[in-house]
């Protein structure tokens, strides 16, 4: 159902301990395959001006889209967008050994936005026709109910205070040049690698997912933005079996990259990881259950950042009054070394956009600094709310849906302290590693997370290693719990997406080794 | 023909020509309208039409699954010859090609009562009307000076899909379906906002309850949760309400499924006939039952739809096996997916259940958690009340539930009177004795 207090983190493609049934079977979301596009001329990540450049060969041109904005401000919306999308996504995967299943699906679509004070009027079509377009428009302007008003002349790259658009997802190769012989041996390898590693494993799938496409956000400011967008994504899922017992667990890497991402080093470490991660569940033991410290190690740990206050950070909610941060912009939140970022400007993460999908440069927000809640997670509703600049943040799952403030690369700067310190710390808690899904209640900012791996902390050590538990706490009073912060800041490279109100982004995470003075661990013994 | 048909059928044909031996199609086409409504007004308002089409190809002894929405003749053809291009370069799978025409036969002819025959007269009007209606009677309910904000949304889809393959099967299916929600914020100590609501769905919109019901009980539960604290760590007896079991459910039936056993990744592999549960684990999945979420008359693979006995007082009686992972475990396809899934109605209430348990815990939602196919592991996060002389007493929230569902299950206690029918897993509300929870 629609239920808006139910987002959750899961990880993309092959999650290990989500049952990987999703990825090996489900071709990917419904979609749409225009004429093959010819090879682009600029396979550069951004078009920085006012030209259509990639969706002219879709028959899509500054007329249609002035008609279609139009319409939209028929009956007296404030402000109108169109947002054009198109992208081919492609998987390849292995089962049982071989290479033998593939998919293929691709999205054409525009969607068609009116806004009137804080209302949303949205409708979208996948037939690019200048009538199709109309309709779209004609519907959404329903919301609005007053005299028309005139759509832009002319439209013009405006990539705000910064004076030129980024291009952070620059690929030496488009995916659309990559064929699928070249993407077998890997697979293969990949493979066969996995089984050599280990006797114990008896069954492994993986697989490999690429995009392309472009979107094009124009609206009735006379702004007009193309931004084309890659993805790539590798998971490996195993399971393996010891004196009649058996684990699964896998690693999956992403990024907004090209087929060099998959460098030897990369390829070693999913293979090492996923095994590695697998065979240690053999000798976990029950974590323990209730409050106690607990050390999150630093990478995908910054789940608990994106949990515990990056939801409650967008502003939709707190515009809403409905978030257990509105009301607390300039208040103390955390120790003074706590800086938390929400940044879309890491080159290639899986975060990362030039400009979110209402045609604003992405930048870095701060959350959090120096302890101090700084600045909310921004769209144009709510940025004209706050009467603030937009933050970049206004992002969508695709043409079928209208933007809202959304996270991008959330992770927490280096702090004052040491791993070894931190750990040492601890008399008796746990060491989170790895984690497979998360989701948080705005309002009332219990959050959760899911450990697959970790390990016990004894007397300042780590001891034995910890599965399947999860953790539960509150966004404020975790913040206020955080209360070492290491020097080992990583950004996780795993293929993580959000979801809310029924819309998936991708998103990253990262974190420095932190420890929260207390948390409660849902472990099995009291 | 409905032009869907023929939409399905030009794809199987095209696939053909382009060089598949085998194809399957299925065709769609959706409409959904949503309006969006909180605190006074209309937020927001959508609404539009999508349709795709999606074809499974065999070539060659090799297999691949493409989707696409263009549906003009050209384009859908060259897509298809890419998809022919791209299976060509895969190992081959012996285990690929269309179902036996057997599992088809036996389809049923009954009206599952899916659609509307009222569609397309229930206005913007009436449908703005219900939204305001629902927020309307959360704003009146006892304690309403707590509320912050409330949410409504009135909702409706119509789906239609039809599905041909290259060996004469051919079906269609068409439904509707009608959603009512709200969610209602409130303001509690400590700056805590918690948000809680009610919906409810049918395949009808006159079927559909009152929308003063909806928000009236939206207000109680989100009310009703003010000053929920976390207690200490024990093992209880625990209730799981109706409309939170759902969660459970789902994680026992991902390990039935035929992947997951062929993959080894089912801790319930090789379980068939055996005792999993207690006697009060008795599942069906009936996928005939009229106006079900879950009803159809055949699944994926064509397969004639058919009810089908789970567990039978905790003995496992199938899995879910679809035509591919049948074939690879040498087994009989059953069916690959559940559709409706019902248990036999038991004799009490909620409220009776927890008279009976006299001390415990109710756990009315999950938050996150998640459960290992392979080891049977679970942990989740939840909330809901401490029960106490047979009563809820004080609200309890940020709490885990952890054990293994090869226990969990062997504790279920007793099912309830009431199945929560907005959903295809039909679970009335769960009683557990002796689960570990971990709060304080």
């Amino acid at each position: 159902m629609f239920r808006r207090d139910v987002l959750h983190l899961g990880v993309a493609l092959g999650a290990a301990s989500m049952g990987a049934a999703g990825c090996a079977e489900s071709p990917p979301p419904p979609a749409k395959l225009p004429p093959p596009p010819p090879a682009p001329q600029d396979t550069k990540a951004v078009v920085s001006s006012a030209k259509i450049v990639y969706f002219a060969r879709f028959g899509v041109d500054e007329k249609m889209i002035k008609e279609t904005l139009a319409t939209a401000l028929s009956r007296g919306g404030d402000y109108a967008d169109v947002f054009f999308q198109h992208k081919v996504s492609r998987v390849m995967a292995v089962e049982d050994g071989e290479v033998n299943r593939a998919f293929a699906s691709a999205d054409l679509g525009a969607g068609v936005r009116v806004v009137r004070g804080d209302q949303t009027g949205y409708a979208f079509t996948e037939d690019l026709t200048v009538e199709s377009l109309r309709n779209a428009a004609s519907t959404a302007a329903a919301i609005a109910d007053g005299p028309s008003r005139p759509g832009p002349e002319s439209f013009r790259a405006d990539p705000g205070p910064t004076g030129k658009f980024p291009d952070r997802y620059k690929l030496v190769r488009a995916w659309e040049e990559v064929r699928a012989e070249e993407k077998l041996p890997m697979l293969v390898s990949l493979n066969e690698r996995t089984f050599k590693a280990d006797a114990r494993i008896k069954k492994v799938s993986l697989g490999v997912s690429d995009e392309y496409g472009a979107v094009l956000v124009a609206d009735s400011d006379g702004r007009l933005v193309e931004d084309l967008q890659p993805m790539t994504s590798m998971w490996l899922s195993c399971v393996a079996e010891q004196n009649g017992r058996r684990e699964q667990n896998g690693y999956n890497v992403a990024g907004r990259n090209g087929f060099d991402f998959y460098s030897e080093d990369r390829l070693s470490r999913v293979v090492r990881e996923a095994v590695a991660r697998t065979v240690v569940l053999f000798e976990a033991v029950q974590p323990p259950a209730g409050e106690m410290p607990v050390v999150m190690a630093a990478g995908s740990s910054g789940i608990l950042l994106h949990e515990a206050i990056g939801h409650g950070m967008e502003a939709d909610f707190n515009r809403k009054n409905v978030s257990i941060y509105s009301d607390k912009i300039g208040k103390a939140v955390a120790k003074p070394f706590v800086n938390i970022v929400d940044d879309g400007t890491i080159e290639n993460s899986r975060g990362t956009i030039n400009v979110d999908d209402e045609g604003n440069v992405a930048g870095k927000t701060h959350l959090v600094e120096n302890g101090t809640l700084a600045t909310y997670l921004h769209d144009t509703i709510s940025a004209k709310h706050y009467k603030v600049a937009p933050t970049g943040s206004g992002r969508r799952e695709s043409y079928k849906f209208a933007p809202m403030p959304r996270m991008r690369a959330t992770y927490m700067l280096p702090g004052p302290h040491k791993k070894d310190e931190i750990i040492a710390s601890v008399k008796s808690g746990i060491y989170c590693t790895n984690f497979s899904n998360g989701q948080v209640k705005i309002g009332a900012g219990d959050f959760t997370f899911y450990v697959k791996n970790g390990f016990l902390i004894e007397n300042g050590k780590l001891t034995r290693p910890i599965k399947d538990v999860n953790i539960i706490g509150n966004g404020p009073k975790v913040l206020e719990k955080i209360d070492m912060v290491s020097d080992d800041l990583a950004i996780d490279e795993g293929g993580w997406t959000c979801g809310k109100d029924g819309q998936s982004v991708p998103v990253s995470q990262g974190i420095p080794t932190v420890r929260v003075s207390s948390l409660t661990v849902g472990g099995r013994k009291a | 023909m409905s032009a869907l048909l023929d939409t399905a059928k030009q794809a199987v044909s095209l696939a053909l020509k382009k060089g598949a031996k085998e194809a399957a199609a299925t065709a769609t086409k959706s409409r959904d309208v949503t309006i969006g409504w909180r605190d006074g007004k209309v937020e927001k308002v959508s609404e539009a039409t999508t349709r795709g089409v999606s074809v499974q190809l065999y070539v060659e002894g090799r297999y691949t699954s493409v989707t696409t929405s263009d549906l003009r003749p050209d384009a859908l053809e060259a897509f298809l010859g890419d998809a022919v291009a791209m299976a060509k370069t895969l190992a081959k799978d012996a285990h690929r090609s269309l179902p036996d025409p057997k599992l088809f036969e036996g389809r049923s002819k009954e009206d599952l009562a899916l659609l509307d025959p009222a569609y397309g007269e229930y206005t913007a009007e009436a449908r703005r009307k219900q939204a305001k209606e629902l927020e309307d009677a959360a704003r009146s309910a006892k304690g309403a000076a707590s509320i912050l904000s409330v949410t409504t949304e009135v909702s409706d889809s119509y789906s239609r899909s039809a599905k041909v393959m290259s060996n004469g099967f051919e079906g269609e299916q068409e439904s509707t379906d009608y959603w009512l929600s709200a969610d209602v914020s409130c303001k509690d100590l400590d700056g805590r906002r918690p948000e809680a609501g009610d919906y409810a769905g049918t395949r009808t919109w006159k079927s559909l309850p009152a929308a003063s019901e909806i928000g009236a009980r939206a207000a109680e539960r989100a009310l009703g949760t003010l000053g929920a604290k976390k207690i200490e760590s024990a093992v209880l007896p625990v209730i799981v309400e109706n409309r939170a079991a759902g969660k459970l459910l789902s994680a026992l039936l991902r390990v039935l499924t035929g992947r997951s056993l062929q993959q080894k990744q089912s801790y319930l592999e090789g379980q068939l006939g055996k005792t999993i549960g207690s006697k009060h684990l008795t599942i069906t999945d009936d996928p005939l039952l009229p106006r079900g979420f879950g009803s159809r008359l055949y699944d994926s693979d064509g397969i004639a739809a058919k009810k089908m006995a789970v567990f039978d007082k905790g003995v496992l009686k199938s899995y879910y096996i679809d035509v591919y992972y049948g074939r690879k475990l040498g087994s009989a396809p059953t069916t690959g997916s559940n559709s409706n899934v019902v248990f036999p109605a038991g004799k009490k209430g909620l409220a009776e259940l927890m008279k009976d348990i006299k001390e415990g815990v109710l756990i009315t939602s999950f938050l996150g958690g998640n459960s290992n196919t392979t080891t049977g592991d679970y942990s989740f996060g939840f909330q809901g009340f401490r029960v106490r002389k047979g009563a809820p007493a004080e609200a309890v929230a940020e709490m885990n539930v952890s054990g293994n569902q090869k226990d969990l299950w062997k504790k279920l206690s007793a099912v309830g009177s009431d199945p929560w029918a907005y959903s295809s897993v039909r679970t009335p509300s769960l009683v557990f004795d002796g689960v570990q929870i971990a709060g304080l």
